[in-house]
């Protein structure tokens, strides 16, 4: 791109001045009110507590409100493993949830069935549901499901994820 | 009316305990800015290491992939050429990969390893947008030059 270029003008004219486009404005504000479903399969969800809870504070970012029904949430942090009785409860919460909505697959069980390679748990939760992002760990700490968390933040501010 | 004073008193102390609290440091951690120190002996992603003359030190016996309670590690092993000498035995690692959605993160690869190549750092920052993008290929275990884990290159095991 040249120094002087209509794009250029146009971003630095964005960068200076406060206009954007409606779909960037809309993108901005579903990225800082991302609320999750408050919904543990196991000891993931003692991880994900401790990420709501005082000391990483998920807050900060726009997600403190982890909601009993999923017609209020737009996020679901699938926190643990997947039995395969558990899946159609899943799959239930997820079509629950209004448009736009979605997924981290937290933890290793979530991802791909981490060590339970076996017959009574779902070998990844993407066979059942969309999932947005993958965080390993077992289970990730805080700060590496914030990582995650911020990830997806990324993606729903550059309009991804929707479906 | 006593009763109202008690009452009253007990929401005061109450409000004490708020007011304590507002004048002290927060607790949180300001996480993406300030990454926080993890334990010294905090078991993240691997690392293969390598010699301090640079020479790598895994030799592809496999026993990292046997030890795997997860099975989240493959590797093909080949035979080390006089032309091209990769590791000080006689096979050197030709794929190595691990599955950071399937490792558990217990460090029995590291401690069952006879050469001391694999190595878990500190690194927690582990997520993608893909499960192939979670599947470490040996470039990306490698570590970039002796030391670059954080581990002693001299040291013996």
């Amino acid at each position: 791109m040249s120094p002087r270029s209509p794009e250029r003008e146009g971003a630095e004219l964005e960068r200076r001045v406060l206009t954007t486009t409606v779909e960037r404005m809309v993108a901005w504000a579903r990225q800082s009110s991302v609320w999750p479903a408050s919904f543990g399969l196991a000891c993931c969800a003692i991880e994900m507590m401790c990420t709501a809870a005082a000391r990483f504070d998920l807050a900060r970012f726009g997600s403190e409100l982890f909601r009993a029904s999923p017609r209020q949430a737009d996020l679901m942090i699938v926190s643990g493993r997947v039995s395969q009785k558990m899946a159609p409860v899943l799959r239930h919460i997820y079509d629950q949830m209004l448009e736009p909505k979605w997924v981290i697959a937290m933890g290793d069980c979530a991802s791909c069935g981490g060590v339970f390679n076996n017959y009574a748990l779902v070998q990844g939760v993407d066979k059942i549901v969309p999932v947005d992002v993958y965080v390993a760990g077992c289970p990730p700490c805080p700060e590496a499901l914030m990582y995650g968390f911020l990830m997806l933040r990324e993606k729903i501010g550059a309009g991804g994820g929707r479906r | 009316m006593p009763g109202l004073l008690k009452q009253s008193i007990a929401l005061l102390r109450g409000f004490l305990i708020t007011g304590r609290y507002l004048f002290r440091p927060p607790v949180t951690v300001l996480y993406p800015e300030v990454k926080t120190r993890v334990a010294p002996r905090f078991k993240g992603r691997h690392w293969l290491t390598r010699y301090a003359d640079g020479v790598e030190r895994c030799v592809g016996c496999e026993l990292c992939v046997i030890v795997c309670p997860s099975q989240a590690i493959y590797v093909r092993a080949a035979e080390n050429t006089p032309e091209r000498q990769v590791s000080k035995g006689e096979r050197h690692a030709d794929q190595f990969q691990i599955n950071m959605l399937r490792c558990i993160f217990c460090g029995f690869c590291e401690e069952a390893c006879p050469t001391g190549s694999i190595v878990m750092g500190q690194d927690y920052e582990l997520a993608g947008y893909s499960r192939a993008s979670l599947i470490y290929t040996k470039p990306m275990l490698t570590e970039p030059y002796p030391g670059a884990s954080g581990r002693d290159p001299g040291r013996e095991v």
